[in-house]
């Protein structure tokens, strides 16, 4: 990213994306061949083991093989995946269901769970950042460097199962799998799968806050006689956010790998729970379709971030 | 320029034959009093409350892996009797018996030493290939960083977890040497294999800010190898960042190690390992909450050890920080 303080004429945004456009393609075709290599360089018969115990007859077992691409080398049967891939074909697993159905299913249930965490870490990531960070080594202070500590060192999964335990099953207040509740369902594993980042967030903004407080400008709207309040909304607040809004972006990419052992441990029919699920039964199809998907969002994210920061301060310019 | 840095230029400069002044410069700075990067850091370091909570910490867990059975208090983790299954804590049996009538405690202590055995491992690996994918792209630049810089983009797009548990599934069957054993070993090295990334864009960068200094035009100059230069002038500004890093994925991979072991693809059933405890627990957190109590504890501490000691170590390091 070559950042420049010279105005620049109209478009440099628009070259600026086609040129990350084009560098995301290897990314995406890399990471994606990476996870196929390593589930279809796998020993061992696929139709084999998808017939079981009824031998099938030597045509049926050609016809099958043909359909998978499954005596072709690695790297034909992985052009082929892509070939259909670009036509929109995400193609079938060993059942002959359509892995895109499954996806568009799916999809859903881990959109909202990520929508969740992302509002659980604006709200009080943000807002314990900025309490901490106006006035630093202050109480508030302490207890947020504290207990950020201490909920990054805490494993996603033994999280989910103090939090299943205490507000599932002592206090009652949650559900503790499924979706039958609705949106109420999505809190806690939301709450869960974004601590780690929450209290990142915090930290940052805190940093941020704490930074920008001392700055001119900041001295300059005191001097005029505003408010505190206004001083920070609208001065130190809309300046500190930039490096949050940032990592928030490039977290909703992130997330997904989260969003494995969370849907997992609350039994939530989204992407990650069934990637885990493909993985285990070694649905090639599945795993790397759901896979590439998650490349791609997280690449996607990553490059709407680096946009946004243009747009959020004018002081950057891409050309 | 640090002391060993100045004694390299000097090596080279008599095996060149060749004096540039750098090596000796006339005016010493080293004798002047200036204290180093690392004093400076450790004067900081012991005042800093964190870092004592988590060395400690970290002692205590690394004398549990080396001495389980000092801190087991004796019983042995596989004499069970299935009479206990599942008693609650006592004045006997401090964390009281699992499933099978085992004593818990004894499990528990016993599970640190694969716990830290993978996540050190792991660091070992990690820093491996970041240190010599970073080195190689930030020194010789052009194609070569190019090529090496989107490779780690396309390693770095998958997450830890996900490519482990994939790496870690198809590993038995592939019929490689550790990787197929199931082990400590290989996931060790399924974590490293995708958790490389940051340590070699932190190399990296490093070697691009200090190749083009003074000291390394004239470590050239008197025909010190690519090697040499990058490995005695180069590669040591990278320690201190490296080394934070490096603390804190000690933690970050223990964590990992119990989630995969806990998805099913990690170490598998005879080990001992907190993962494992967790995902017999689980499956009883109604009736013998304790079974998955003691081991999240345990776990979340070490854990939370390196991330302290390396969060200390952070501030110790930056000057800006300093007052």
């Amino acid at each position: 990213m070559r950042v420049s303080c010279v105005l620049t004429e109209e478009g440099s945004l628009g070259r600026y994306i086609a040129r990350r456009l084009l560098l995301t393609v290897p990314v995406l075709l890399g990471a994606s061949f990476l996870i196929f290599a390593m589930v279809y360089a796998l020993p061992g018969d696929p139709i084999r083991a998808l017939a079981g115990d009824r031998p099938l007859s030597a045509a049926v077992m050609a016809q099958l093989r043909e359909d998978f691409n499954l005596d072709d080398p690695l790297w034909l049967q992985y052009v082929k995946y892509v070939g259909d891939l670009f036509q929109g074909d995400f193609g079938t697993d060993f059942r002959g269901r359509p892995v895109l159905d499954t996806i568009l299913l799916r999809l859903p249930v881990t959109a909202k769970l990520a929508a969740v965490a992302i509002a659980f870490e604006i709200l009080i990531g943000v807002i314990a950042g900025v309490l901490a960070g106006i006035r630093r080594n202050g109480f508030f202070d302490n207890v947020v460097l504290v207990s950020t500590t201490v909920i990054v060192s805490i494993p996603i999964l033994v999280l989910a199962f103090i939090s299943q335990y205490v507000f599932g099953l002592q206090l009652g207040l949650f559900p503790i799998a499924g979706t039958t509740e609705g949106l109420y369902s999505y809190l806690l594993p939301g709450l869960v799968l974004a601590s780690g980042s929450l209290a990142y967030v915090a930290r940052l903004t805190r940093t941020s806050i704490a930074e920008n407080m001392r700055a001119d400008y900041v001295r300059t709207a005191r001097a005029k006689g505003l408010p505190n309040k206004t001083v920070i909304v609208r001065h130190t607040l809309r300046n500190s956010l930039i490096p949050v809004v940032t990592f928030i972006g490039a977290d909703i990419g992130t997330l997904m790998g989260g969003a494995i052992v969370t849907e997992t441990i609350f039994n939530l029919p989204g992407i990650g729970r069934s990637v885990f699920d493909s993985v285990r039964a070694q649905e090639g199809a599945v795993v790397v379709g759901i896979v590439t998907l998650m490349v791609l969002f997280f690449i996607f994210f990553n490059l709407v971030v680096d946009v946004l920061y243009a747009v959020l301060d004018p002081r950057i310019r891409y050309d | 320029m640090t002391d060993s840095q100045q004694q390299d230029l000097r090596s080279d400069e008599v095996r060149a034959g060749t004096t540039t002044g750098l090596g000796a410069p006339s005016v010493d700075v080293t004798d002047s009093r200036q204290n180093s990067l690392w004093s400076d850091a450790w004067v900081q370091l012991r005042r800093s409350a964190i870092f004592w909570i988590g060395a400690v910490l970290g002692v205590l867990f690394l004398a549990m892996a080396l001495f389980p059975s000092i801190f087991a208090r004796g019983a042995d983790p596989r004499a069970c009797d299935l009479s206990n299954s599942r008693a609650t804590p006592s004045a006997d049996h401090w964390l009281g018996f699992d499933q099978q009538g085992c004593d818990y405690l004894s499990n528990v202590v016993y599970g640190a030493r694969n716990s830290l055995l993978i996540g050190v491992l792991g660091v070992l690996g990690v820093l491996l290939m970041g240190v010599v994918v970073g080195a190689i792209a930030g020194y010789y630049g052009r194609l070569t960083d190019s090529i090496l810089a989107r490779l780690t983009d396309i390693f770095y797009a998958l997450p830890l977890i996900l490519g482990a548990l994939v790496l870690l599934r198809v590993g038995p069957s592939t019929g490689l040497p550790i990787i197929s054993e199931r082990g400590p070993g290989a996931v060790a090295i399924a974590l490293a294999a995708f958790g490389w990334m940051t340590a070699m864009r932190l190399v990296r960068s490093q070697v691009i800010a200090v190749k083009s200094s003074d000291y390394v035009a004239a470590a050239r100059a008197m025909g010190a190898s690519d090697y040499r230069i990058l490995v005695r002038h180069i590669l040591p500004n990278a320690v201190a960042p490296v080394l934070v890093y490096a603390t804190i994925t000690i933690g970050v991979l223990i964590a990992a190690e119990a989630t995969l072991t806990f998805l099913g693809v990690g170490l598998q059933a005879p080990s001992i390992s907190w993962g494992l405890q967790i995902a017999q627990g689980q499956q009883l957190l109604r009736t013998a909450p304790h079974l998955v109590l003691f081991p999240s504890v345990i776990l979340t501490l070490t854990v939370m050890a390196f991330i302290m000691m390396g969060d200390a170590l952070r501030d110790a390091l930056d000057p800006r920080q300093r007052s």
